[in-house]
């Protein structure tokens, strides 16, 4: 049923739907600027700006950014971590938010006030830092993937879920003689899957997009992820010479530094884009449940 | 005993948690006294000197320590003013939208930014903004010269806060879109019945929803001013706007890690840490006593 709308409201919504539209384009023209611009001829590029001119286009920044080893090595350090953070940071989550969710777990209180006290305090980033090191897991994959691993969001979230499983599931099959672990694997965990899946996919997009940790714990190039790689060429302006071999001079590094760029802001982004509007309704559902405490 | 020998599984369950959390959240809590050493790596935490507090009125007696501190300070809040409303008006915007399909598709567009990487943000906005970037090329059409975005400190500010909220409005709208939607409409036609227009409607109905959601959010906001992201304020930094891009935590990362000072660099990460809690338990009083006693606490 909707509400009759007078003439002042008829204009209003109107410039409701301009002011939307205008927040719209805001949102996605550079992103479209981007995507245009990686097709376009270098040259032509460098030269005059955006051309739409079909002759104008080449696919030369992504030739050079898919045949770039560093670029490669980034994406499949990316995919690693992300995948390994996501696996151990959701059985950590959701173990704890499901021995949190418990009534009958005593000091269930005083375990929640030592997370959430983390929240809003913490040791600071050089001692930290000495803590890794110290034990030993600078320059290794390790450092990227354990620390940040314990996530309080992440454990009131699967607890919030846990909370709304029926317990008299658990309590009838626990007449039936199921022990605790029986319980939780067999009938609690298969109904999980969504909270697990909401986690998961947090957990490996936030990893994906993370530059911070990789940067002051892995000096190995080779350990690097792609968001390190991209910090080289986007913002340090280090096109690996890698890319364009020896003989070709500064002026053709110049010519293609530009195109590369914005080639490898769309082939960092684009898994992502692609797949989150699949996954919206379930990035949505992290907000909401996150936002219930 | 009995008790623990029925449910040690639970107990089992959060461990890792729990180990995790004493490990890595509590470790360095406990590591941030070097703050007060004079600490060497090789005599360790417990072997070095107590100093007391001299690493932090090193710190406040510093040259640098009023900029630095007013820097993380005027980005933070500046920062929270400017961004805190947009989530709410976009959420107001698109609870007007009607039809379902449409609303939709522009809030896809809306969280799209969401997803790209802050190393991404930063990349672009430097090609953007560069003397011979789109931006500019616009300029140029219209005042003959470019503007040096990136090098110019008066204009980091600026940058740091509209392309965050490029990034992140959208996504930050989600709360209070979805709390309008459990308004009743029949709250709507009845206050349309007598009379009242759409902002009269907007303002009665449907900001008194969603503010207890606005409290929340402003706090948790407020409670993080001080721990304002060093990714993207380090990412952002060039050789010449450090005059009010160097902010606490960029400060702390140059002197602990790329300098070695670690006890210096810890004093002034302790510093910021504290000072965040004090300004979350005043900003949570301040907004429980304004809002009928719904505060975080």
């Amino acid at each position: 049923m909707f509400v009759k709308h007078s003439r002042l409201d008829r204009f209003m919504l109107a410039l409701n739907a301009a002011f939307l539209t205008l927040a719209v384009l805001i949102v996605i023209l550079p992103l479209i600027y981007v995507v245009i611009a990686s097709f376009m001829d270098p040259s032509v590029l460098l030269s005059q700006g955006l051309s739409f001119k079909i002759s104008d286009w080449s696919t030369e920044g992504y030739k050079m950014i898919l045949t770039n080893p560093a670029m490669l090595r980034g994406f499949a350090n990316a995919v690693f971590y992300a995948s390994a953070f996501a696996v151990l940071t959701v059985m950590v989550s959701v173990c704890a938010g499901y021995a949190l969710s418990d009534d009958r777990m005593k000091g269930k209180g005083f375990f929640m006030t030592l997370f959430l006290f983390t929240m809003f305090f913490g040791g600071g980033l050089v001692p930290t830092y000495l803590l890794v090191k110290n034990l030993g897991l600078l320059d290794t994959v390790w450092a990227v993937i354990i620390p940040g691993a314990v996530n309080v969001w992440n454990i009131i979230l699967s607890r919030t879920f846990f909370k709304g499983v029926p317990n008299e599931l658990k309590e009838a099959s626990n007449v039936d003689g199921a022990s605790e672990m029986r319980i939780f694997f067999s009938i609690v965990l298969p109904l999980s899957k969504p909270i697990i899946f909401v986690l998961a996919l947090y957990a490996f997009v936030g990893q994906w997009n993370s530059y911070f940790d990789a940067m002051i714990y892995l000096d190995n190039p080779n350990l690097h992820p792609l968001q390190l790689v991209l910090r080289s060429i986007l913002i340090q302006n280090q096109v690996d010479p890698g890319m364009i071999s020896d003989q070709l001079a500064a002026a053709e590094m110049k010519r293609l530094s530009e195109i590369i760029k914005y080639a490898a802001i769309v082939v960092s982004s684009l898994p992502l884009i692609i797949m989150y509007p699949f996954f919206q309704k379930y990035f949505e559902k992290g907000v909401m449940v996150g936002s219930i405490k | 005993m009995e008790y623990f020998k029925k449910h040690y599984f639970l107990y089992l369950m959060l461990s890792p948690a729990l180990i995790l959390t004493l490990i890595f959240k509590y470790g360095p809590m406990y590591g941030a006294i070097i703050a007060f050493k004079d600490f060497s790596p090789i005599k360790g935490i417990l072997g070095s000197e107590w100093v007391g507090l001299y690493n932090f009125e090193k710190f406040l007696s510093s040259p640098n320590f009023e900029v630095i501190f007013m820097n993380t300070l005027k980005l933070s809040f500046f920062g929270l003013i400017l961004s805190f409303p947009v989530p709410i008006l976009l959420a107001l915007m698109l609870n007007q939208v009607r039809r379902a399909g449409v609303k939709k598709n522009i809030q896809l567009f809306l969280y799209a930014p969401n997803f790209i990487s802050v190393v991404v943000v930063v990349g672009m906005l430097f090609i953007f903004l560069s003397p011979t970037g789109p931006i500019n090329q616009l300029f140029s059409w219209i005042t003959g010269e470019p503007v040096m975005f990136m090098s110019r400190p008066e204009y980091f500010r600026w940058i740091y806060i509209l392309s965050d909220i490029w990034t992140g409005a959208g996504w930050a709208s989600i709360i209070y879109v979805a709390a309008l939607a459990n308004v009743d409409p029949e709250l709507h036609n009845a206050a349309n019945l007598d009379g009242a227009n759409l902002l009269q409607r907007i303002r009665h109905i449907d900001l008194p929803t969603i503010r207890p959601i606005m409290a929340i959010v402003f706090i948790l906001a407020a409670g993080g001013i001080m721990s304002i992201g060093f990714e993207k304020a380090y990412l952002m930094q060039t050789a010449t706007n450090l005059p009010t891009s160097e902010i606490i935590p960029t400060y702390v990362y140059k002197i602990g890690l790329q300098s070695g000072d670690y006890a210096y660099s810890a004093a002034v990460g302790l510093f910021n840490s504290i000072i965040n809690v004090i300004l979350l338990l005043t900003v949570n009083f301040t907004v429980k006593k304004l809002n009928e006693g719904e505060g975080l606490y």
